[in-house]
């Protein structure tokens, strides 16, 4: 959690990024308001909010009484969006940052498959 | 949602000053929120106007929908903890505990009994002779044991140290979400509390200075350090709240920048840093300070 963005936003990229590397599985429980919230320290109402936008995206889905559970097809569709931001995310910055060293952007290019290679 | 505080146009002046002039908001049932703001700003005169220890020289409190001085019916479900209790003479911690037992009827013994042990609180002292810590762990002990509907804790850890401020935030998430209920806390380690934090309310001078959601102000300020010219084409027309120069580069907090914003100053080569709560709470009382003057 850092100061950068509402908390309520960092908990819900937390819990897509679990998700996406597999360390939440499709119709795998999610941790309870309540636990989150004592986990990273915050107010419920704060994990609340964070968990219900990815229930409002069909990311996550209740079963009443039972608790929150990873939805089937999830994985695909934060992979798909995440693919789509990807670019604004990194990729500008990174560029701007080589421009200002005075690279271009075949040396930058270069670097990238050098890296990607190992 | 329901308003269980809701105060409006409020003041109170002790002859020609000022204490609280002019002072509107609500606090929601079930909820965590902060009274933030300096020394003498405000802040134990607005608890104690809440708690009917204060009367209002203008305009209206209403706590659970009445009037709260001399209403017992309110005031059995409130608790006030302050930072400066004082005590009956030769009154000792167990005592203090015993009369809060009778005095809150959602007292939960074996929560304050546990709460004693884990606080490290020599109940057999009498309160006069503890250390500034041990008090402030008897009022938090009060605080969470009470059970009240709405709790307002008063700067409730002055002289704890680092593992009981830790241990103090933990039970009141934990006791919290077991047990929702209105929690009004003022503190001046906004960031250590900062989390825990639903809605902020920040006086200044005896008036209200902000009064937002803790999650709508995380993110809405950014300090962006570059070239002196570089910022200062960026910052131009932009509300700015704090600025400083050294050599070439120059150091500026704006607030209101989109995520389009954002990228744009990085694109522009200005390195960018995220604004704590506390930080942009003190560059807010600043401008306003500056405002003023």
């Amino acid at each position: 959690m850092d100061d950068s963005r509402p908390i309520f936003l960092q908990i819900a990229e937390q819990l897509e990024s679990q998700i996406i590397d597999g360390s939440m599985r499709e119709e795998a429980q999610v941790p309870s308001i309540n636990d989150l919230a004592a986990f990273h320290r915050i107010n419920p109402a704060t994990a609340l909010k964070g968990v219900s936008l990815l229930v409002d995206q069909g990311i996550i889905y209740k079963r009443r009484g039972v608790g929150m559970f990873v939805a089937d097809g999830a994985r695909e569709r934060l992979v798909a969006s995440r693919r789509e931001t990807f670019g604004d995310e990194y990729i500008r910055p990174l560029v701007a940052r080589a421009r200002a060293l005075g690279m271009s952007p075949e040396q930058l290019i270069e670097i990238i498959r050098r890296e990607a290679a190992q | 949602m329901t308003a269980v505080i809701e105060v409006t146009d409020l003041a109170r002046t002790y002859g020609k000053v000022a204490a609280v002039a002019d002072v509107s908001f609500s606090i929601e049932e079930n909820s965590i929120c902060g009274l933030l703001g300096r020394n003498g700003a405000g802040k134990t005169t607005l608890m104690r106007l809440v708690t009917g220890q204060e009367f209002a020289s203008a305009g209206e409190i209403r706590v659970f929908g009445e009037d709260p001085v001399e209403n017992a019916g309110v005031l059995a479900r409130t608790c006030f903890v302050r930072e400066s209790q004082v005590y009956p003479d030769g009154f000792r911690g167990k005592h203090v505990l015993k009369a809060a037992a009778q005095l809150f009827p959602n007292w939960d013994a074996d929560y304050a009994a546990r709460l004693v042990a884990e606080f490290r609180v020599p109940l057999d002292r009498r309160m006069k002779k503890m250390s500034r810590g041990q008090r402030s762990s008897v009022g938090v002990i009060i605080g969470l044991a009470s059970r009240a509907d709405l709790t307002l804790l008063d700067e409730p850890y002055a002289g704890l140290d680092a593992v009981a401020r830790e241990l103090f935030y933990d039970h009141l998430l934990k006791d919290y979400s077991e047990n929702p209920r209105t929690i009004v806390l003022s503190t001046h380690l906004i960031d250590e509390a900062a989390r825990l934090l639903e809605h902020v309310l920040v006086v200044d001078n005896g008036s209200l200075l902000m009064d937002a959601a803790a999650d709508d102000l995380r993110g809405t300020a950014v300090t962006l350090v570059g070239g002196h010219n570089a910022v200062e084409r960026f910052a131009s027309g932009r509300p700015v709240l704090g600025w400083e120069s050294i050599g070439g580069i120059s150091s500026v907090t704006l607030t209101g920048l989109s995520d389009a914003d954002k990228a744009d100053a990085a694109a522009a080569g200005l390195e960018l840093a995220p604004v704590s709560l506390q930080q942009l709470i003190v560059s807010r009382t600043r401008s306003a300070q500056e405002a003023r003057s």
